[in-house]
């Protein structure tokens, strides 16, 4: 090992301090919402909270063990860490345990770990190693779709489990891909996607009658708007557009609609007959259309509520009348967010947001600053995957999100995510350290 | 190639979603309480503290009416953990299966989990001290105290009323009261359920996380429950129980009154029932057997029942007459037994000798002399119709055809005939008083019920007014009747008509008269006989009577149904129930055993 690099290693102590205090508020939040009167030492190790300053411990020794390795280690061993990763899914799929439906836990005792949640470090590391692989380009097709595959290989694992919310999780990448060149358009098509799926979701779930058809679901009435809506741009293209442009655009709108028309046909067609009954619910939930059950709504109105009932200031440690009551069933690990929100109020809130905010920032800096095109696409990997459990996880609690269970980093209780996201996170303040002995 | 500059496409995008939920955080902590409000809702629990119902005594200070507590088993869903169920089901005496039921019902619409249902309503405090010590083993369950209804001295169930759980029509006519409370349905508990009532209380509470309440807001929110107010009743208890039992086997019922007070001193309506039947779990049960009891129970014949008069109604036409000036003390009839039937040895009474042989025709006579007064000379009919009306404004004023501004709950008001009322039976100008003439002596259309026979009682015991029949003379300790109780009303008939009344009803009392046999020889006894016909059934035996004859204590009007002649079952009764006020209790323990001991039920 060197030794010799060791001795000026130059950690981002901004970065560690930020992680400790999202670690230390994430566990005062575990302690308020899971706690037991009857047990109220932190040390009880029975409950939520005890089993969490276990964790906290196990990953204080996952740091020193990564600060201590060479730099050069994750780069050399990237694919090995990858197929691991890999190995272990294919493995969870046969002995794991299942926990709600999926077979996502390994089961050791009392214990469960989640190869999930690890699987995002191997995907990191060896995607980074592709992207800095030298005559790598990723407008070129062919190794854009080896990127993918390197994401999609653990992603159908993930798929097969069935564990929606870590497959989610996943779609970081693409971020991270577009910081290293692919197309713009992927973005753009991306949230055009959103919108339509959304519209076609909404507008699909009504039923109208149609003359000579009778009555079907209402995703004709989207798909005939999107058809007049095209021929309405056809005739804008023939009208307004110089001579020359016109014939690319009338095939960009052409396929524009033929795409649109089969995303939000496929996608009301699998919301409506290929997933669970209790996904369409989450989704429509969300989208505030008319479920049967009342208990579907029940996670989401109670979230609501406990942020709501949280106030600007909020109701003060231990003093959440709905956190303390239970009203959101396992607060402590999905849902934390809403135990913040009524204990610290919207001034707590947000400044979990905006440290959320200011480690992404952070990761992006040091990412910018490396020398390194492996360890700026690898701190890209942390900043995104970070950010997309952010995204999902907040919105999910705050109602702009369907219900899917992903961890809130630092946050949530459960040993696997958050020694996942700490081995994520110092993989990169290892690299970073190490920045200026790195020539390439 | 140089991509450098995505890095603030990547940065704008993560604060475009940080700024997304934080505006999101502001609408629901900040811009509007609306999702605090719900909160509150769900984790403030709204306790109804119950007040007390007023207890009710009778006029001498004994408890007829109490409270006693019970206890509700509720469960709050979201808060059960597994438990053992077959200890829980042995310690509370509740199958296996109806548990399950229940606590399935308690989650499913209209019941929420985070709301208490009821488990085992009414639970008796010996039921409740079984389990009570160990009810913490099974959290999400806890009891709920509430007062009952309890009946010291298991009398006057009708009188005195019963309580039940309100209705949806009560709830959507009345809304202050809520679902679960309490509301008296009859008797004095309905026509004082204003002051029994009391007034609810309501305490907010915040459960804190070791399970500790609070109170919200330093209990500023807070209303405490007022006590319902006590009544003291009319009722003598004594008396009361006294006639139940000369009433027990038959049917019928008495009314007796103190006639300067019109205060009910008893009123029973035989046959009777307990009224600690209809309390508590097995309410329902016992009222729907109580229901179908062909002798119908549930049937206040002393309010409810409308009975043609009989001849007591003489006393009533006599003192008509006479203010009319139909008639003096002095106007003799003959009995001609041609027109209308008679009974005994007599042919030309006056008007005192003609009540105490209770003369038919002699009463046909008076009534014929009111009514064809020859005020039209050209029609007998409209002579008739103004007659009658003339009658009927004048029978009015002695109370019948009303409900005497009573507090007794669903008081019939009964018939008296007017000349609208024909008009509409027979036709306009079709009738005239050979029609008519049997309410001369109570019989035909004329309705009444018991309180107005005993009431006209105590106009002719006070010689000319009376006060409407009350039940409660005290609201509170320190209170009083209410304000129409302690006013009395002229029925404008002089004082010396009543004289010849009050004495043909002492001679009724006495040697040959049809009440001889009850004379008492310390008490001074004025009373009638009547004979209500029940073709083809047996008469309706009545009396009615006050004692003594000066400075009068009590009026009685009893009837005993399809028990025969007036002197033979009501009578004795009445003078049994005289003797018990005045003397507390009789000496002709014979009588007494015998009429105890009847029955006449057919």
């Amino acid at each position: 090992m060197a030794a010799s690099g060791k001795q000026n290693l130059q950690l981002d102590w901004g970065t560690i301090a930020l992680y400790g205090a999202l670690v230390l508020f994430g566990w005062l939040s575990i302690y308020s919402a899971a706690f037991n009167p009857l047990l109220p030492s932190p040390f009880t190790f029975s409950e939520e909270y005890g089993k969490q300053l276990v964790w906290i411990g196990a990953c204080v020794f996952l740091i020193v063990v990564i600060l201590y390795l060479d730099a050069e280690v994750f780069n050399k061993l990237a694919v090995y860490i990858y197929f691991f990763f890999v190995l272990l899914l294919m493995l969870v799929l046969v002995i794991g345990k299942e926990v709600n439906g999926a077979k996502a836990w390994f089961g050791i005792g009392d214990f469960g770990i989640q190869p999930s949640e690890f699987s995002k470090i191997g995907v990191g590391l060896f995607l980074s190693k592709f992207i800095s692989s030298s005559g790598m380009q990723l407008k070129n097709l062919r190794m854009r779709i080896q990127a993918f595959a390197i994401i999609g290989l653990p992603a159908v694992l993930i798929l097969l489990q069935p564990d929606v919310g870590s497959l989610l999780t996943f779609l970081a990448f693409i971020l991270v891909m577009y910081r290293e060149g692919m197309s713009g358009n992927v973005l753009i098509a991306g949230f055009a996607s959103v919108v339509i799926g959304t519209l076609s979701i909404v507008i699909g779930a009504g039923r109208t009658s149609y003359p000579y058809f009778g009555e079907l679901s209402s995703i004709w009435t989207f798909i005939i708007s999107l058809f007049g809506l095209s021929i309405l741009a056809l005739i804008f293209v023939r009208n307004f557009v110089v001579p020359r442009s016109r014939r690319m655009l009338y095939s960009v709108v052409v396929i524009s609609m033929v795409l649109a028309s089969s995303l939000a046909f496929s996608i009301n067609y699998i919301v409506d007959n290929v997933l669970e009954k209790h996904h369409k619910e989450r989704i429509y939930v969300m989208l505030s259309l008319p479920v049967e059950r009342q208990d579907a709504t029940y996670n989401s109105e109670m979230a609501k509520i406990t942020v709501g009932s949280g106030g600007f200031i909020g109701r003060g440690f231990h003093q959440g009348p709905m956190t303390q009551n239970n009203y959101v069933p396992e607060q402590w690990t999905d849902f934390i967010f809403s135990a913040v929100a009524e204990e610290w109020g919207f001034l707590g809130s947000v400044t979990v947001i905006l440290m959320f905010f200011t480690l992404i920032y952070r990761l992006v800096v040091l990412a910018e600053r490396q020398r390194s095109q492996f360890s700026r696409v690898y701190g890209y990997c942390v900043a995104a995957i970070i950010f997309m459990h952010l995204l999902i996880n907040i919105g999910m609690v705050l109602g702009l999100a369907p219900i899917i269970g992903i961890p809130l980093p630092f946050f949530s209780y459960g040993g696997s995510s958050l020694m996942a996201f700490t081995i994520l996170l110092f993989i990169m303040i290892r690299l970073d350290a190490e920045r200026l002995s790195v020539f390439r | 190639m140089n991509n450098d500059n995505r890095r603030y496409t990547f940065l704008f995008i993560v604060g475009t979603i940080c700024v997304i939920y934080i505006v999101r955080l502001f609408a629901l902590q900040v811009a509007t309480s609306e999702w605090k409000n719900k909160g509150s809702r769900l984790t403030e629990r709204e306790v109804v503290v119950y007040p007390s119902r007023g207890n009710i005594f009778d006029r001498n200070g004994k408890v007829l009416v109490t409270n006693q507590t019970v206890y509700d088993l509720m469960v709050l869903p979201k808060e059960v953990l597994p438990f053992d169920t077959l200890e829980f089901c042995k310690l509370v005496n509740l199958p296996y299966d109806e548990l399950k039921e229940i606590l399935k019902k308690s989650t499913t619409y209209p019941n929420v989990k985070y709301k208490p249902s009821p488990v085992i309503k009414q639970m008796l405090p010996e039921e409740y001290a079984l389990f009570a010590e160990r009810l913490y083993k099974f959290p999400g369950f806890f009891v709920q105290a509430r007062t009952l209804r309890t009946y010291p001295e298991s009398l006057g169930s009708l009188l005195l009323g019963d309580v039940g759980e309100v209705n949806k029509d009560i709830l959507e006519k009345h809304p202050d009261y809520r679902k679960g409370d309490y509301i008296g349905l009859n008797g004095i508990e309905k026509s004082y359920e204003k002051e029994l009532r009391g007034k609810r209380g309501i305490k907010y509470v915040y459960r804190d996380n070791l399970g500790v309440e609070h109170s919200v807001a330093n209990g500023q929110l807070d209303s405490a429950a007022q006590e319902g107010v006590d009544l003291y009743a009319t009722i003598d208890a004594e008396l009361q129980k006294y006639g139940e039992q000369l009433m027990q086997n038959k049917r019928g019922c008495i009314v007796a009154i103190e006639p300067s007070t019109g205060e009910i001193l008893a009123l029973v309506s035989a046959p009777t029932f307990d009224p600690n039947l209809l309390v508590g779990r097995a309410r329902g049960q016992n009222f729907s057997a109580l229901a179908k009891d062909p002798l119908k129970p549930l049937f206040n014949r002393a309010t409810q029942a409308q009975y043609r008069p009989g001849s007591i109604f003489k006393l009533a036409q006599s003192l008509t007459a006479l203010q009319l000036g139909s008639i003096t003390k002095d106007t003799r009839i003959a009995c001609n037994r041609g027109l209308i039937g008679c009974h005994g040895a007599h042919s030309m009474d006056d008007l005192e000798m003609a009540i105490v042989h209770s003369c038919n025709p002699y009463f046909r006579g008076v009534l014929q002399r009111v009514v064809e007064a020859n005020r039209d000379p050209n029609s007998r009919a409209k002579d008739a119709a103004i007659g009658l009306s003339i009658w009927n404004e004048q029978i009015r004023k002695l109370g019948f055809g009303s409900n005497l501004g009573s507090d007794l709950p669903g008081m019939k008001k009964g018939n008296v005939p007017s000349a609208e009322y024909y008009n509409k039976k027979y036709g306009v100008e079709a009738w005239n008083f050979s029609t008519i003439y049997s309410i001369a002596i109570g019989e035909g259309e004329m309705l009444i019920n018991p309180v107005q026979m005993c009431n006209l009682v105590c106009i002719i015991a006070n010689r000319g007014f009376y006060v409407p029949p009350h039940t409660v003379r005290q609201i509170g300790r320190d209170g009083s009747a209410r304000a129409e109780y302690v006013t009395r009303v002229d029925v404008g008939v002089k004082p010396e008509y009543f004289e010849t009344v009050v004495n043909a009803m002492e001679k009724v009392v006495g040697p040959g008269g049809t009440a001889n046999s009850i004379k008492l020889s310390d008490i001074v006894i004025c009373g009638k006989t009547g004979t209500v016909q029940n073709e083809p059934r047996e008469d309706h035996s009545v009396f009615v009577c006050f004692a003594p004859k000066e400075n009068p204590k009590i009026a009685l009007a009893v009837y005993v149904e399809y028990a025969g002649f007036g002197g033979t079952w009501a009578a004795p009764i009445s003078s049994l129930m005289i003797e018990k006020y005045l003397k507390g209790g009789t000496t002709n323990k014979g009588r007494e055993e015998l009429i105890m001991n009847a029955k006449i039920l057919n």
